[in-house]
């Protein structure tokens, strides 16, 4: 876990062939680490039959919805929140 | 010229069919409770002892589910596609022949 509760980060928009669980609209989106779940084996590779080590940090993270869909109405306030796994987060200043 | 370290990020991003998540539609959505057909239990079942016996686990049926091709994806029940990526991973491991199910099935 090298993430923090609070912390902002940026989901990777990398082009990425084969199965993965981020879904394209946080791709490229800035949002804040709202929980650290745990550790879990990783579906990229266990999808194909591996194992799924190493174990994989995922966190919760809260994304305005104005910045996921902007034009979309709401308040500033709507968030959503995703599952997504540490490799795909950096962390920005 | 801007933020280069940026530009990564702007692109447009590929999406896999089954990833639609916020993308505009005029469909109306169904959101009527049903009843779940003998074969749909099944189904469910079925991959649940498949996946405790080690032959298939939930991430390769995702990933099957989401191999599948656009129109056939898009015609398919829920349970349709679990059965389509089931056969599809277990041809693949070699848990099942090509053909087999339908052999088994014209009997």
């Amino acid at each position: 876990m090298t993430l923090e509760r609070g912390q902002r980060v940026r989901v990777s928009a990398r082009r990425h062939e084969g199965h993965h669980r981020t879904p394209a609209y946080v791709k490229g989106k800035t949002g804040r680490i709202e929980r650290v779940h745990a550790s879990f084996t990783n579906p990229e590779t266990r999808a194909y039959g591996s194992d799924g080590l190493p174990l994989q940090p995922l966190y919760l993270v809260g994304f305005a919805q104005r910045d996921l869909w902007p034009g979309r109405g709401g308040t500033a306030d709507d968030q959503v929140y995703v599952d997504v796994f540490e490799h795909w987060l950096e962390p920005t200043e | 010229m801007g933020q280069p370290a940026l530009l990564a990020y702007d692109r447009r991003v590929e999406r896999g069919v089954h990833d639609r998540g916020g993308q505009p539609t005029d469909e109306p959505i169904d959101l009527a409770e049903h009843e779940l057909a003998d074969w749909e239990v099944l189904t469910d079942a079925l991959v649940s002892a498949l996946s405790r016996r080690g032959l298939m686990n939930v991430d390769e049926l995702r990933r099957g589910i989401e191999s599948m091709p656009r129109s056939e994806y898009e015609q398919a029940s829920y349970y349709e596609r679990w059965l389509f990526s089931m056969e599809a991973v277990l041809t693949e491991k070699g848990v099942l022949t090509a053909g087999e199910l339908d052999a088994r099935l014209g009997e």
